[in-house]
């Protein structure tokens, strides 16, 4: 026993050096930074546990083919909720277990903390990113578009829109702008009425999309002015608006909201460093720390109040993120269970009716 | 002592004994008395192997990155084990039973087991997955019904399996679970044509609105043929002036046909984006010059024009430089001797000069086509929704839907029809008369 435990112990030794950290897997980019100056940098620093941050496209397909070769050299990666949700179906990831999460300051719970659907099984929400319409302020001097419907509408705000190359969010938009309330699109959309609905409704604008592939596109295109009213990302918008000082606004009625966060791989190699790392970064203020970086809102309630200023600027984080009140009125949280199911079947329809 | 690489030694006794050597024992011999054919076999044996050491490493290399992984992702498109290896109970009473048998309790307790198993395992997300293809809506049926079986079920499975969710009655369903229960499957294929196999089994059209695949392939091999065709026609004139230019004036033209070869792919279709669109530079120059009003902005990009102008653009390097170089070969003094036995210059072209262009022509007719067939980034850009191609749904089943079999069954027709046009130009042309340089 006394020689089996100085062995194990001679050999944590020797693999320490390498064992003392956490490998985070991230986008890279500008979401890629906010990880490491809210979460990796300040996380080291309290804890004197080192951080080693990597790039990945996106960083589900790589733990996906870790983990099935048994090669895993990732603790954390951050993912996409719809990844999460599959990874953990497949048993690729470590369960957390919810009682890590860190409650608030006032004493309420984690679990009463985190929007709802922000803590899963294996995944636990570190922000939230929305689909949005917006404008090119100069292109309307007079009555500015304000809803769904009105991104519909061709006589009162003509010119070309761009929308996502996909079934997914146009067809919610579509049935937004048709009058169903945002709790109710996906009980409609379940019908095959309600999709023939919201397929009819993108006939009407069908002539004047031009559809993007890439996230980049849409602020490019209104930038361009090739046109005057896009479907995109929050971010990007808010980051040509704010970067480069374009006149673009945001419409929240209608935003479609999803969300993004961290994922432990099955097998990885510092299980208890990751879930430390799990655990201090989704508190409250490392979360409304990130939030100051980039335009994405933090899933927890207490974090709202706690997000400062724009970094590098004397401006309010606050009206830009998809959590803040006021934008979430009408808000749509995207439905990861009915897309997973019909991803397939309403890409195929779409793309027959993008082709007819 | 007599050596079998030795031709001498062959000769020796073929001298005296082509004929007489024949009639005596049916074979010839060397001098130290082995019959030639067996010394020759064995001398170039050696030299095979030898030949063949050589190209051994590019053999390996081809085969561990090439074949193999190409193999391997093209037998996802008739294997796919995703239900039969976690559901091996009900896999077996389906194997046990014909089409058309009710499921009866035994079916229902062995669906019961093996999502309990499954559910333990993780692995029922990988279940629904596989059925969903064929029934959308039911993965998360497999993945609720899975969270709930774990927790425990009781006998009768029918009853209990119907109360959790009454879709687990649905005829299409069961169907679509015995057509998965084996591993080999053709429906990927019948999938990737726009069918589908009805409850009973029969193979039919999907509905109408669903329908897009056929339609794409048809458009993929129309449009990459339209592209081939201008390539030729734009390139020809280019590689006939580089051919018979002065060296110093070609090589200054020849890099400009290499110049954009060598810049990125990207760039050169976002530069076109640049160009070509309704607020770009060519629609300025026009709404400048009063060619167009500024309400009739063309539209070229984001459609199959913009699709064709820039994939043009981009393939045509591949057509000139072939006709280029077997241009460059063609003797001059042919077509004067063709003119001055009183031929006209379209006929000295037509029946001299052009027939001998032909397997420069075909071989960047063939490269033209068949890098066009298989073209995603540029129709992605700048295609919109008419100028999409069948890549393009590869690309979105292997990164979207993560159906990795459809993407399969997909690119495998892609490849079959390729091979196909090959052989058919094999017959027609013939690949000996190709030439790429």
């Amino acid at each position: 026993m006394k020689k089996t435990l100085a062995l194990t112990t001679a050999l944590g030794l020797i693999a320490l050096p390498a064992l003392a950290d956490v490998n985070l897997l991230s986008w890279g980019g500008a979401y890629g930074n906010s990880h490491l100056e809210a979460y990796a940098k300040p996380f080291e620093a309290e804890t004197g546990i080192k951080v080693t941050m990597a790039d990945a496209d996106n960083p589900a397909t790589p733990i996906k083919a870790m983990v099935e070769a048994g090669n895993v050299t990732t603790d954390v990666a951050s993912v996409e909720y719809a990844d999460a949700v599959r990874l953990c179906d497949e048993g690729l990831l470590e369960t957390i277990d919810p009682a890590i999460l860190v409650a608030a300051e006032d004493g309420t719970a984690a679990a009463d903390d985190f929007i709802e659907g922000a803590v899963t099984e294996c995944f636990v929400a570190t922000d939230v990113y929305s689909m949005v319409l917006a404008f090119d302020d100069s292109k309307f001097p007079d009555a500015k578009p304000a809803t769904p419907a009105d991104f519909f509408d061709l006589q009162k705000f003509p010119g070309k829109r761009t929308m996502r190359k996909g079934a997914k969010f146009n067809l919610e938009l579509a049935l937004m702008a048709d009058g169903v309330p945002a709790a109710e699109v996906y009980e409609v959309l379940g019908t095959p009425e309600g999709v023939d609905r919201a397929f009819a409704k993108l006939d009407t604008i069908k002539d004047d999309v031009i559809w993007w592939e890439a996230g980049a596109q849409p602020p490019q295109l209104l930038a361009d002015g090739e046109v005057v009213m896009a479907y995109a990302f929050n971010g990007r918008i808010f980051s040509a608006a704010q970067g480069e000082g374009k006149p673009f606004e945001i419409i929240w009625d209608g935003q479609i909201y999803e969300m993004e966060g961290w994922v432990v791989p099955k097998g990885a190699a510092n299980l208890e460093d990751a879930m430390k790392f799990v655990a201090w970064t989704t508190s409250p203020a490392p979360q409304a720390r990130a939030a100051e970086f980039i335009s994405y809102g933090p899933p927890r309630k207490s974090a709202a109040a706690l997000v400062g200023n724009i970094e590098g600027t004397d401006q309010p984080m606050g009206p830009h993120l998809p959590t803040t009140a006021a934008n979430m009125t009408n808000a749509l949280a995207s439905n990861l269970e009915f897309w997973v199911d019909r991803d397939a079947e309403l890409n195929e329809r779409f793309n027959s009716w993008l082709a007819s | 002592m007599a050596n079998a690489l030795d031709p001498h030694a062959a000769i020796a006794t073929t001298a005296g004994g082509l004929t007489d050597g024949g009639l005596t024992d049916g074979a010839l011999r060397t001098a130290d008395g082995r019959p030639l054919v067996r010394a020759l076999a064995r001398s170039q044996s050696l030299a095979r192997r030898r030949a063949f050491l050589l190209v051994l490493p590019l053999l390996a290399f081809i085969l561990i990155t090439f074949v193999v992984p190409i193999g391997q992702m093209l037998q996802r498109s008739f294997y796919n084990d995703g239900f039969s290896a976690h559901m091996p109970q009900l896999s077996q009473w389906f194997a046990g039973n014909p089409r058309g048998a009710e499921p009866d309790e035994a079916a229902w307790a062995a669906l019961a087991a093996d999502l309990q198993a499954s559910a333990e395992a993780r692995t029922i997300g990988i279940v629904g997955t596989r059925i969903n293809y064929d029934v959308p809506g039911t993965r998360s049926l497999f993945t609720a019904t899975g969270r709930q079986v774990r927790r425990g079920i009781e006998p009768p499975y029918q009853a209990a399996l119907l109360e959790i969710d009454e879709d687990w009655g649905d005829p299409a369903l069961w169907s679509a679970m015995r057509e998965a229960s084996s591993p080999l499957t053709g429906n990927f294929y019948l999938a990737a044509l726009d069918r589908t196999r009805a409850d009973d089994g029969s193979i039919q059209q999907v509905e109408e609105r669903q329908q897009v695949y056929v339609m794409l392939f048809m458009r993929t091999f129309w449009l990459s043929l339209v592209i081939t065709v201008i390539t030729f026609v734009l390139g020809f004139p280019v590689a006939h002036l580089l051919a018979t230019l002065p060296m110093r004036k070609s090589n200054l033209l020849m890099i400009l046909v290499l110049l954009p070869f060598w810049t990125s792919l990207l760039v050169r279709t976002t530069s076109w984006m640049v160009l070509l669109q309704q607020q770009g530079v060519i629609n300025d120059i026009l709404t400048w010059l009063g060619v167009i009003g500024p309400d009739g902005r063309l539209q070229m990009i984001y459609n199959q024009t913009g699709t064709i102008i820039a994939m043009t653009h981009i393939l045509l390097p591949f057509m000139i430089l072939p006709l280029y170089s077997v241009m460059r070969t063609i003797n001059p003094s042919y077509v004067r001797a063709a003119r001055s036995l009183g031929a006209t210059s379209w006929t000295a072209f037509r029946r001299v000069y052009f027939p001998q262009t032909l397997p420069g022509l075909g071989a960047g007719a063939l490269l033209v086509f068949i890098l066009a067939v298989g073209y995603y980034i540029t129709p992605a850009l700048v295609g919109g929704s008419s100028g999409q191609l069948i890549s393009n749904m590869i690309a979105m089943h292997m990164t979207d839907t993560l159906n990795w079999s459809m993407a399969a069954a997909l690119a495998a027709l892609l490849l079959g029809a390729v091979l196909l046009l090959y052989w058919v130009y094999d017959r027609m042309v013939g690949i000996d008369n190709l030439k790429l340089g």
